[in-house]
């Protein structure tokens, strides 16, 4: 059969019995056995889970916001009595007693869940080089990386393995997947989605999102999982719903500067042109303070990692520290370099000034405009193996993505075509805290002029 | 003239008898539950818990520091603490630093520093090769009360954690246990030599340059033992020009000396950031402006030697429990002329023990003092009223609960002002209880 | 700029809980040494009296009511085993 590509179809053909929830958890695995040893896109899959879940809805009712969607996770979001690995060694057999909110969520509102996909450890990387257990190719070209660190996130879309996935953002890593991808995907507003059950990198900038194919997909899933939940302290509800006419878009002139790859500079003008409109008016604006936004990051990053990996230390559960990749070796030291005796008040409370001013500086820039248009990568997709010797170079590839961490701000990420060598580009809107109603309707507003259609690798 | 001088500071953690832990939802009383039977992912350090901070824990903190003329800070922060020990799991303890709840106040003359709320540690049991770890404790909340060191005398600490003590059960914030370990102390000594003429109050800027913490001591007796071995410790190697370590040291009941737990070198380096996943508390908008702190041991002391012209001795015993505070106020509203007898039945022969209602006391008194009592038709009218007003009890006492009957001679003898003929009460409430 | 010793690694790396080995050492040492002075450049920004940013909720008083729930409870009702702990905590 022809797997579904968004929920619609998937639950139209649900109810007018084109097909059975079995068949398409059917269709689905023989994808996942076909290409997954290849691609390396899911390190779990949950086969007998997602047959008895397809049979439930089968068997009943098909009026849940997600019944029928088959749904898989990040694997750093816990899932009770499913491996639970966040990519590392370290939990390379720990199975968890509880599920994350988001999880739960997710299957109250029918989704059939099919399996854990593949990371950068820790969720420590930007392209999912960085894993444990292998690096996952870029369906579109597997000679490519996948992005990161939600790397199977957004690969388990382009090749038609999942309809849905979930992925954390905490500088780029559920934007980037989507990005490299040609799939869409939503950083929220921190504070909109429960962290709890999902394991924590840097507690200040984690946020966790939706990856699907249409900007609708990405809006219904958010509203399933955002909102409190009584175990995370930094979870509000929010009823904001914009009544726009006009939207007034920014473009960040500290964003486009030299560096940019060519293919993706032309790439974003043309998406302003396609939006700009009566409606839509674009105005430059500036933040001379985000360039010191990576450094921020690299401070207050690594030293709430430091701070979150404490308490792996094999007693509970996992292996013991040894089992630490480079990577996450390198962000502890890191983290606890900065924020040691001496060095505190240099490093990570300048760091959090710093921060101050940046968030100050945004939101003063959303007085006057809706929404950022950015890129997302300062370059497509890049092959394995090129970026990986140096890390600094590594963490410039997230320079466009830590404003919204930093912030708390809610970013899309939206595709908008493809490179001369056939690997998907795409753009990130922004917007103010709660403002993700600005970032759906304006994406929509892009997917209908540009008359998109889901697209999948294979 | 005293060769040395005392300077002693106090760490006093007491367990708030809230009914859930700090940052969960587990029960906060663990005394005597099978290990780690109260336990969840948060309490654990499980991957993905997140801490939620309890309300009612925030209160008895700010209570407890009302209570001691503290400042309530007005952003109060809680931050995390790191340190790698089998105990605490997640490697870091969200404690407070900067913003504690209450800064400042002070008790018996002796200045605090500060009040700050904390999460408890898991226990460590030691078991041949092996140590075995419960985390029902972990997560519980603590409130930690740290003086300046400003004891010089054994007798003034002691005093004090026994004050402590008492406005902690007056509160209703902690039963302040130490034997339950809901009141736990640890107590830092150095020894200053006195510089030529006496002045016996050192400035506290001129503080010898080691400290000795004493920890784990778990009841006044040994406190004090404990500290006046150690002060015997320290003169001695002093008066040898022994130098004294930076240490921990804890208390031996067999040999009566303190021993080494381990040598502080340099500060532990704890990285202390503020916690991010617990938005600041901004007390101006949390405190209740009716949080009522109510009468204090100090003031009811005074109260009692005033109003009821009792001896100091008298007067310590009564308030030094609440409940027994409140029976001898309510028997003298029965009988103000008897105040002084009231107050010898019970501290003498414990009387408020047999009579569970205090007007029972009062008529025993009269009893005793061969007074006229309430004549029969009154008594068998109030015990009519009191069986019609209390109809609950009396399915009680069908159901089989016996014991009730004292609780319903009491009630009558209120009713007849203390005036009863216990004998004939009896009678009377058995005979309709019967039918 | 502050230049990293191997001391400071090694000192880094007992804060951390992590035993590294020689080669991870000597490895990390340049790779931590440019991090640190590419984060270092932040002392250009001036931030006099401003505030540092912990969480940017900007929420206060999250807090929870005072119920114990089963909910969430793990019953695990045995001991956790670790080698025996020779020395005392801080």
């Amino acid at each position: 059969m022809n797997i579904p590509l968004t929920i619609k179809e998937t639950q139209d053909g649900l109810k007018s019995k084109k097909f059975s929830a079995v068949e398409l958890v059917d269709a689905y695995l023989a994808q996942i056995k076909k290409y997954n040893s290849e691609y390396n896109i899911f390190l779990t899959v949950t086969e007998e889970l997602a047959y008895a879940k397809a049979k439930e809805i089968d068997r009943g009712d098909k009026t849940s916001h997600l019944a029928g969607v088959i749904v898989s996770y990040k694997d750093i979001f816990l899932t009770k009595g499913v491996r639970t690995t966040a990519g590392s060694k370290i939990l390379e057999s720990y199975i968890p007693p509880y599920s994350a909110t988001s999880v739960s969520r997710i299957e109250a509102a029918g989704a059939i869940p099919i399996g854990k996909l593949n990371c950068d450890a820790f969720a420590h990387g930007s392209s999912g080089e960085n894993s444990d257990f292998g690096v996952t190719k870029n369906p579109w070209n597997k000679e490519y990386v996948s992005g990161g660190s939600s790397s199977g996130s957004g690969a388990v879309l382009s090749a038609n393995m999942s309809l849905i996935s979930t992925g954390t953002d905490t500088c780029g890593s559920i934007r980037l997947p989507a990005n490299y991808n040609y799939a869409v995907s939503l950083k929220p507003t921190y504070g909109a989605v429960s962290r709890y059950g999902v394991i924590a990198m840097a507690s200040s900038l984690d946020t966790v999102g939706p990856l699907g194919r249409t900007v609708d997909d990405v809006e219904t899933v958010f509203n399933v999982i955002k909102g409190v939940d009584g175990l995370d302290g930094t979870v509000t509800n929010s009823k904001f719903v914009t009544h726009n006419a006009k939207f007034r878009i920014g473009i960040p002139k500290e964003f486009l500067v030299g560096g940019i790859d060519k293919e993706i500079e032309k790439n974003i003008q043309d998406v302003i042109n396609t939006l700009k409109s009566e409606n839509v008016e674009f105005v430059d604006v500036s933040l001379p303070t985000t360039k010191y936004g990576i450094s921020t990051y690299y401070i207050i990053q690594p030293a709430e990692v430091s701070s979150n990996l404490g308490r792996y230390d094999g007693i509970r559960y996992g292996n013991d520290r040894n089992s630490f990749g480079e990577e996450a070796k390198r962000r502890i030291m890191l983290g606890s370099y900065v924020l040691s005796a001496g060095y505190y008040d240099a490093f990570y409370e300048k760091a959090m000034k710093v921060r101050t001013k940046i968030i100050s500086e945004v939101d003063e820039v959303f007085d006057k405009v809706d929404a950022l248009i950015a890129p997302v990568a300062p370059t497509p997709a890049f092959k394995i193996g090129e970026k990986a010797d140096d890390p600094l170079t590594m963490y410039l590839t997230d320079i466009y993505a830590a404003t919204a961490n930093l912030c708390g701000i809610p970013s899309i990420a939206i595709p908008s075509g493809f490179s001369k060598n056939e690997l998907p580009l795409g753009f990130q809107l922004m917007a103010g805290r709660f403002n993700e109603d600005i970032l759906f309707k304006l994406g929509k507003m892009y997917e209908t002029k540009t008359n998109y259609k889901p697209k999948t690798a294979f | 003239m005293k060769k040395y001088i005392n300077i002693i500071g106090l760490e006093i953690h007491i367990e708030p008898n809230t009914k859930s832990k700090m940052f969960c939802s587990c029960p906060q009383n663990h005394f005597g539950a099978k290990p780690n039977s109260q336990t969840c992912p948060i309490c654990l350090g499980l991957p993905g818990a997140l801490p939620f901070a309890n309300k009612e824990a925030i209160n008895k903190t700010i209570k407890l520091g009302l209570a001691l003329g503290c400042e309530i800070s007005k952003i109060c922060k809680f931050y995390r603490k790191h340190y790698f020990y089998p105990d605490l799991p997640k490697s870091y303890q969200i404690s407070q630093k900067d913003n504690p709840f209450c800064v400042g106040g002070s008790l018996m003359g002796k200045k605090i520093n500060h009040i700050h709320l904390e999460e408890d540690a898991g226990k460590l049991l030691h078991r041949g090769k092996e140590s075995l770890i419960d985390f029902n404790r972990s997560g519980c909340a603590l409130i930690e009360i740290v003086t300046e060191p400003v004891f010089n005398t054994v007798s003034e600490v002691l005093s004090f954690v026994k004050e402590l003590q008492l406005i902690a059960r007056y509160l209703d914030i902690s039963n302040a246990d130490m034997e339950k370990g809901t009141m736990r102390l640890e107590a830092n000594i150095s020894l200053r030599p006195t510089s030529g003429v006496g002045s016996d109050s050192p400035e506290v800027d001129d503080l010898p340059d080691y400290k000795v913490e004493l920890k784990n001591i778990n009841s006044f007796k040994f406190l004090e033992k404990a500290l006046v071995a150690e002060i015997d410790r320290q003169a001695k190697a002093l008066d040898n020009g022994q130098e004294l370590k930076q240490e921990t040291r804890g208390y031996d009941e067999k040999t009566k000396t303190t021993f080494s737990q381990r040598i502080k070198t340099d500060s532990d380096d704890y990285r202390y950031f503020p916690e991010p996943d617990i938005p600041p508390i901004n007390s101006t908008e949390y405190i209740v402006h009716s949080t009522k702190i109510p009468e204090l041991p100090e003031q009811k002391r005074k109260r009692f030697a005033e109003e009821y012209k009792l001896s100091k001795d008298y007067v310590e015993i009564l308030i030094s429990d609440l409940t027994r505070a409140d029976y001898f106020e309510q028997a003298v509203k029965l009988a103000p002329d008897l105040t002084k007898s009231i107050a010898d039945l019970m501290i003498n022969k414990n009387m408020d023990n047999e009579y569970p209602e205090p007007a029972g006391l009062v008529a025993k008194l009269y009893a005793l003092s061969h007074m006229q009592y309430a004549g029969n038709d009154e008594t068998e009218n109030a015990t009519k009223q009191v069986l019609s007003e209390n109809p609950d009890i009396i399915t009680s006492y069908k159901n089989g609960k016996g014991q009730v009957v004292g609780f319903l001679i009491g009630q009558v003898q209120k009713k007849l002002k203390g005036n009863g003929n216990p004998k004939e009460i009896s009678v009377k409430l058995l005979e309709i209880l019967r039918r | 700029m502050t230049k990293l010793t191997k001391k400071d690694v090694l000192h880094v790396a007992e804060l951390s809980n992590l035993k590294l080995t020689d080669s991870e050492i000597k490895k990390f040492l340049p790779q931590l040494t440019k991090i640190i002075e590419f984060v270092g450049t932040l002392s250009e920004v001036d931030t006099t009296n401003i505030e540092p940013t912990s969480q940017t909720t900007k929420l206060v008083n999250a807090l929870r009511e005072d119920v114990t729930t089963s909910s969430n409870s793990l019953n695990i009702d045995e001991y956790f085993k670790v080698k025996a702990i020779l020395s005392k905590r801080t």
